[in-house]
Parts: structure tokens; C-alpha cells; sequence
């Protein structure tokens, strides 16, 4: 028992370590100036909300976590919206040229989007979308809509069929059966698509960086890669916005992290 | 209404999106890498496989191949062994793993720039923690060349480790303790247990972790091009970096639509080998 609680013991302080670069980071935004450049000690002195004052008044950031957290909600929401539909179709109803279908979904998960920027900062372009919030919605959703109609079409399957059959038996219709049966019972499942979504647009640098040119559509990783420094790098407000940027994983990965699990999983374990 | 005719109307809207979005868009870039494409200058022909004959013989390019190279296989092979090991130490945790999961996935879950901003700091000479704990040392890990590849290596490895430590944690909840214990029976413990039980079980999906790995690390470009911009001369500049400067740097839109492709080829062969050994999986499972 005791060797179990040494080991037990051991193992968090190996994590403990390894979480300590975003531990230092949060230490970093409430260290006062003076004390960022040379480090001298290891512990401040004291500890002040100034970085967060400055990044709050006289940065992007606010508007780049308003445009980030809008176009973030608005492409999960397309994704998993047309993703359900789709999915419920290659799951449950007859396709001809279904395991065509389901193999481009994979090999789509595997784009390199370096390989297809240039072409869509051509397309915004000409449909004048460029520095929009629609064109990083488009751009997100569609990258995401692969692995949500893979991951949905798998939780959608293990649904048993004969509460469909019960309730077609009762005369509901196919739409009806899909809205009052099959959604309810893979609502955590949409919930673990959902939130892959959600990070993968609320991370996404690569169109973000190429198809916004102004504080009107940059996201968060944007406005932190082109953080401004007058006279040098101002590391304490860089680390305040950066605890600002990481606030919606934490919250994922605190709150919801058995759906988080479950999505990564069946991400990953494409049976 | 039929419902193969019901199953079109559904698959309709996402398809269209797939085809508009990732498809056209996919198929464009192979068009474009075959183009002059010089926007600024109205330069617009054909060329053929002009670009790439140019890439055989480009020593950017080879450096780039060299560095995404050494890129994937060190980060790969040390995410894999050090997030098994994770998992086994996870697996004998009693209490905290909730919170050492979450710790984990946070590392994950993190946007990859505010990942490469946190250790372009840890590596600052004068202000890191890098060089602090190493006993007031001013290191420039990011500014040489020697050390700058290293040190992206091991900011990816922070990030991407958890993925493979879900994977096989995961994997190694559902083997049966009667196993072991059977084993210890048989005189089989520690090692043993390892090599013949643990071993055997978790090896297929730690192939599927590395193979993931392997696609994500081929067409990474946050982190490189955020913590180091590929600098300093050249030395952690990969494919993606190379690309993204030709097409939105020096604007040839062409060129570097053609390093583009080339990148797609290298993940398409991963992609290729892992469905490849998932089907096998499913075959011998």
C-alpha cells in the first residue's frame, strides 16, 4: 500500500513537470514588468494583473476572442449540422457508393492544409470573402466536416436499430425517427464531435494568417503570432494573451473531458 | 419518398461543401503547381513540370525534405516512447487521474501558437526558465543552428505526447489483470510481463499513434513557423514552411502551390499505410 502511494505520488510529480511550461507561462503574465528581463529569481516579488490590463485596453485581443469565439461557434455549427445528416444517411439508409464515400472522408481527414491554401485564398479572393468571417467559417467547417461525418456515421451505427424499427412500427417517418430517436441517443456523441470541432477552428492558424488581412476577421493565434512590441517583445502581455487564447481548452478539458476522450479515440480508431 | 432518394437530399449539403471547399480546392492546386503564377507582376502561363524539375534540383527544397525529415522521425519516435512510458505509469495510478489526464490533454488541447510562443519565452537567453535552471547560462536555443531543430523537437514533443499517452492508456485498460496475474504465476513478472503480455496488446495501436503522429508532424506548420519562422538560416525551415513563404511571401503562387503537392504526396503515402494497417488490424482482430 504504501509503495502504491510512493508510485501513485511519483507519477503526479512527473506530471507536475510536465504541465510546468504552462505553469510558468501563467506565472509570466502576473509578473511585474522589472522583474521579466534578466530572470533573476525564480518567484516574483509580487503580483499584478497589469499584462491583462494592457492586453484588455490596448490590444486586438478582445476583438480577435470575439471573432475567434464567433467563427469557432458558427463552423462547429456547420460542421456537425450538415455532418449529422450526412452521417445519418451513410449510417443508416441506402448510398450507393457508400464505402467510396466513407473512404474519401478519411483520406480528406488527411489533407495537408499547406496544400490546399493557396487555392482557397484564390477562391475567397475572387468571391470576395477575403477578411470575412464567412470565409474562415467556410474554409473550418469544411475542414472539419470529414472527421464529424466519420465520427458521427460510427456513433450513429452503434445505436441499436430496433428502436428506429419501434418507432417506424408506431408510424413515424425517417425525418421523424432521425429528430426524435436517433439524435437524442447520439447527442454525446455530437457533443465529442462537436467540441474536436470547436478546438481544431479555435486553434487553426494557417487560413486564419492567409485569408484575414485586418483586426476584423484575425483570430486569437493570429493577433498572438503578430502581438506587437514597440521597442521589444513585451513577454508579460504575449503571456497574458496567451492565457487568454488557452481559456477554452482549459475549460474543455476540465469540464468535458470524457467527451473530449471519447472523440479522440474514435478519431483515432477508425473501425 | 424513397429512401435512397431521402439519403441524396441528406448527403447533398455536405457534399457540395466537400466538393466546393476541399475537393475543387485540391485538384486547383495540382492546376496551379503546373502554372507561372506571379499575381504582382501579371505573370500568369503555363509551366508545366517546369517547378518541379526545378524542385529536384533546388538545395532549399532538399534542405526542407532533410529538415521535415529529421522533423517527423525524432518527434515521432520520442512522442511514441515517451507517451507509452506515461502510459504505464498512468495505468498504476490510483488517484489524480482525472487531473493528470487533464493536465495531459491540456498540452494537447492547446493552440499550437500559443504552444510555440510559450517556448520561444522558455528559451528567451536572458529570461527563460531554460537557461535559468540550467544554472544562469544565455544559450541562444533558438537563434543557433545546431540547437534550434532540437529545441522545436522538443516544444512538438511537449505538445503531441499526450495523444499518444491517451491512445495507449486506453489500450492498456482493457487488458484483464488475470493476465498478470496468470503470468506472475508463471514466474513471469516485470519485464516479462512487459515483453510477453503488455507488449503483444499494445504494439497495434502504438502503430496507429505513430502513424497519426507521423501525418500531423509531415504537415505541421504552426509551431515551426510561429517559434522559429524556420530561421535561423534555414536550419528548422520544413515543406510547409518553404510553401508558405514561396505562395504568401515572395508570391509565386505557382512554385509554391508545387511544394504544396509535394507535401500532399508524402501525407497521402502515410495515409495510404494507415488504412492499410487498420484494415489488417480488422482482419486479424
Amino acid at each position: 500500500m504504501r509503495a502504491g502511494r510512493a508510485r501513485d505520488g511519483l507519477v503526479l510529480l512527473a506530471l507536475a513537470v510536465y504541465a510546468a511550461p504552462f505553469f510558468w507561462l501563467a506565472m509570466t503574465s502576473l509578473r511585474p514588468d522589472t522583474e521579466l528581463l534578466p530572470l533573476t529569481h525564480l518567484w516574483p516579488s509580487r503580483l499584478t494583473l497589469a499584462h491583462y490590463d494592457v492586453v484588455f485596453r490596448q490590444s486586438l485581443m478582445p476583438r480577435a476572442l470575439v471573432n475567434s469565439l464567433g467563427i469557432a461557434l458558427l463552423s462547429t455549427l456547420l460542421a456537425v449540422g450538415l455532418g449529422a445528416l450526412a452521417a445519418y444517411a451513410l449510417a443508416r439508409l441506402p448510398v450507393r457508393g457508400r464505402s467510396v464515400i466513407l473512404l474519401g472522408m478519411i483520406a480528406a481527414t488527411a489533407f495537408p492544409q499547406i496544400a490546399t491554401v493557396s487555392p482557397l485564398y484564390l477562391l475567397m479572393r475572387a468571391l470576395g470573402l477575403r477578411d470575412t468571417w464567412l470565409a474562415l467559417i467556410l474554409a473550418n467547417g469544411s475542414f472539419t466536416l470529414p472527421l464529424v461525418i466519420w465520427l458521427l456515421a460510427g456513433f450513429i451505427r452503434e445505436i441499436p436499430r430496433a428502436l428506429e424499427e419501434a418507432a417506424v412500427v408506431d408510424g413515424a417517418g425517417r425525418l421523424a425517427t432521425l429528430r426524435w430517436v436517433v439524435l437524442p441517443l447520439v447527442a454525446p456523441g455530437m457533443a465529442s464531435a462537436a467540441l474536436l470541432a470547436f478546438l481544431f477552428s479555435w486553434n487553426e492558424f494557417l487560413f486564419a494568417y492567409s485569408l484575414t488581412a485586418t483586426e476584423a476577421s484575425r483570430t486569437v493565434p493570429v493577433a498572438l503570432a503578430l502581438f506587437p512590441g514597440v521597442f521589444e517583445v513585451p513577454w508579460g502581455d504575449i503571456a497574458a494573451a496567451s492565457l487568454l487564447a488557452s481559456l477554452p481548452p482549459i475549460l474543455i478539458v476540465v469540464g468535458f473531458q470524457r467527451y473530449l476522450v471519447r472523440g479522440l479515440l474514435a478519431g483515432a480508431l477508425r473501425e | 419518398m424513397t429512401d435512397r432518394r431521402l439519403a441524396w437530399i441528406l448527403l447533398a449539403p455536405a457534399l457540395a461543401v466537400l466538393g466546393g471547399l476541399t475537393v475543387y480546392p485540391a485538384l486547383w492546386v495540382l492546376w496551379l503547381s503546373l502554372q507561372y503564377r506571379v499575381p504582382v507582376f501579371s505573370i500568369s502561363r503555363w509551366a508545366g513540370l517546369e517547378h518541379y524539375a526545378f524542385l529536384a534540383v533546388d538545395t532549399r527544397f532538399w534542405n526542407a525534405a532533410w529538415v521535415t525529415g529529421v522533423f517527423t522521425a525524432c518527434s515521432v519516435a520520442l512522442e511514441c516512447a515517451l507517451g507509452l512510458a506515461l502510459a504505464l505509469g498512468l495505468r498504476g495510478q490510483h488517484r489524480g487521474r482525472r487531473m493528470a489526464l487533464a493536465l495531459l490533454l491540456l498540452a494537447w488541447a492547446l493552440p499550437s501558437v500559443v504552444t510555440a510562443k510559450m517556448f520561444e519565452w522558455l528559451y528567451h537567453p536572458a529570461g527563460g526558465l531554460v537557461n535559468f535552471l540550467a544554472g544562469g547560462r544565455t544559450i541562444n536555443w533558438l537563434g543557433d543552428p545546431d540547437l534550434a531543430l532540437p529545441a522545436l523537437i522538443a516544444a512538438d514533443v511537449w505538445r503531441a505526447t499526450p495523444f499518444v499517452t491517451l491512445l495507449c492508456f486506453a489500450r492498456l485498460l482493457t487488458i484483464p489483470a488475470d493476465l498478470y496475474e496468470a503470468a506472475q504465476v508463471d514466474g513471469a513478472a516485470g519485464l516479462q510481463a512487459f515483453t510477453r503480455i503488455t507488449w503483444p496488446l499494445v504494439r497495434p495501436i502504438l502503430l496507429v499513434a505513430l502513424l497519426f503522429r507521423t501525418l500531423d508532424a509531415l504537415r505541421a506548420f504552426d509551431i515551426m513557423f510561429v517559434l522559429t519562422g524556420g530561421g535561423p538560416a534555414g536550419a528548422t525551415e520544413t515543406l510547409t514552411v518553404y510553401a508558405y513563404r514561396t505562395l504568401f511571401q515572395t508570391l509565386q503562387i505557382g512554385f509554391g502551390s508545387a511544394i504544396g503537392v509535394v507535401v500532399f504526396a508524402f501525407v497521402m503515402v502515410v495515409a495510404v499505410a494507415y488504412l492499410w494497417v487498420i484494415n489488417r488490424q480488422d482482419q486479424t482482430a
